[in-house]
């Protein structure tokens, strides 16, 4: 199964019935493909709507309508569109279920960093410090490894998105719970042993006597 | 009653120098009929506080591109190259500043609010020069409000009093900066009667909307 697949697939075990979901941009938009059948999850973008889903046939697309990539979308029967101020009330004040960011790097304390690279990549923060802040439930969905360096460190060398900790980490290798008492690693992709996991991560990993294949 | 004036006039009541709201979200809901007219006129010095820059060419980027802008205050720059090029190269100052942030800041500028308080930005670099507040034991930034002199928003529907609606994913800022600006610019797709806009459905009432762009020929 290619890598993002598999972190796209494993995110939407997290989903539950009957919650408001904000997907971020790129990998984290994969998610909403595989949201189990029967589930009802309403998607936050955050540039003004809840209850949206997939681009429409092309000529059918409103230039009004899209998400925060700019990319079309349609509005399903239900949905709900606001000003930005509504759009991150809804972010902060405890209404959001959960979010679902790319990552950059993750500390040994479940510090997430996803906005800049000083010198290299000045993409602004964009909603993801408001996302990290007030999500209830904050899963970062990334690769293990860029271009061979691990990307789950012991301490972050780029600058923190929010001084709060998230709540998973899903990659293509390994589910990662940030605790109290360090990174747990709960879960190992198919095919992938805790020793290859180990040796990708730069973080100390808490590895507990069974570490079960993703249920994917 | 408000009489629809040319996107040429309108950016004539932009003056050199001033600071501009512009509505849109990666340029949906941006007024590109102004836009143009502005990068027309050759605006310069300008500081643009919107969401985002959009890309090159593009909503707040064809601004950039024309060298109308000295200032950006904006959540994210991410898919405009060339913005990140002149903001390295020192051409145009960018200030970076969390989504929600924004739209409170500017909400507070319109609400005539001294400021706002939220736990975005605690414990990172935003947090760098502000004053940390406790609130039942929880850290909080305060934030100040933003106001500008003059508000470019792209509207749905307009009527002759200037109220407006606006449509899915093209409301965003707008609506926010409209309470923010001493000189509040609409440009709508379309215009109808007054009175054909049912109350309910106004959502920036024509009090505040001190001038109206023609709709489109």
């Amino acid at each position: 199964m290619d890598p993002k697949e598999i972190i796209a697939r494993r995110v939407a075990l997290e989903l539950r019935n009957n919650t408001l979901v904000n997907l971020g941009i790129g990998l984290p938009t994969l998610v909403s493909r595989y949201v189990p059948a029967g589930m009802l999850v309403a998607f936050q973008s955050e540039n003004g709507i809840i209850g949206f889903g997939a681009c429409p046939p092309e000529g059918m697309e409103d230039p009004n309508l899209t998400d925060a990539g700019g990319g079309f979308i349609s509005a399903l029967p239900g949905a709900y569109a606001f000003d930005s101020a509504t759009s991150f009330a809804l972010i902060r004040g405890g209404h959001l279920d959960m979010t679902v960011l790319g990552g950059l790097q993750v500390d040994a304390k479940g510090l997430l960093a996803n906005w800049l690279v000083p010198g290299r990549m000045v993409a602004g923060m964009g909603g993801a410090m408001d996302l990290v802040a007030g999500a209830k439930r904050v899963i970062v969905a990334m690769q293990h490894a860029a271009r061979g360096e691990a990307k789950i460190v012991p301490e972050l060398t780029l600058p923190p998105t929010a001084a709060r900790p998230v709540s998973l980490v899903v990659t293509d290798l390994a589910v990662i719970e940030p605790t109290e008492a360090g990174l747990v690693l709960r879960e190992r992709a198919p095919d992938v042993q805790v020793a290859d996991i180990v040796a990708a991560t730069a973080a100390p990993l808490i590895i507990p006597d069974t570490v079960p294949e993703m249920r994917l | 009653m408000r009489e629809a004036i040319s996107p040429a006039a309108a950016a004539a009541l932009v003056r050199d120098g001033s600071t501009v709201m512009v509505g849109g979200f990666m340029g949906v809901g941006s007024p590109h009929r102004v836009i143009a007219a502005l990068v027309e006129r050759g605006a310069r010095d300008l500081t643009i506080i919107g969401n985002d820059a959009a890309r090159p060419g593009h909503g707040i980027g064809a601004l950039i591109d024309a060298g109308c802008v000295s200032r950006c205050i904006t959540s994210h720059i991410g898919l405009n190259p060339s913005l990140q090029k002149k903001m390295i190269a020192g051409e145009v100052q960018v200030d970076l500043v969390p989504q929600g942030t924004l739209a409170e800041r500017i909400r507070a500028g319109g609400a005539g609010l001294g400021g706002v308080l939220t736990p975005t930005g605690v414990g990172t670099v935003v947090q760098d020069g502000k004053q940390l507040v406790k609130v039942d034991g929880r850290d909080f930034l305060l934030e100040l409000p933003l106001r500008a002199d003059v508000a470019l928003l792209r509207c749905y529907e307009a009527d002759y009093y200037g109220n407006l609606t606006y449509r899915l994913t093209a409301r965003n800022f707008n609506p926010i900066m409209a309470m923010a600006a001493t000189t509040v610019i609409a440009e709508p797709d379309e215009i109808v009667p007054i009175g054909l806009i049912p109350p309910d459905h106004v959502c920036t009432p024509g009090i505040i909307v001190t001038h109206l762009v023609e709709r489109p020929h």
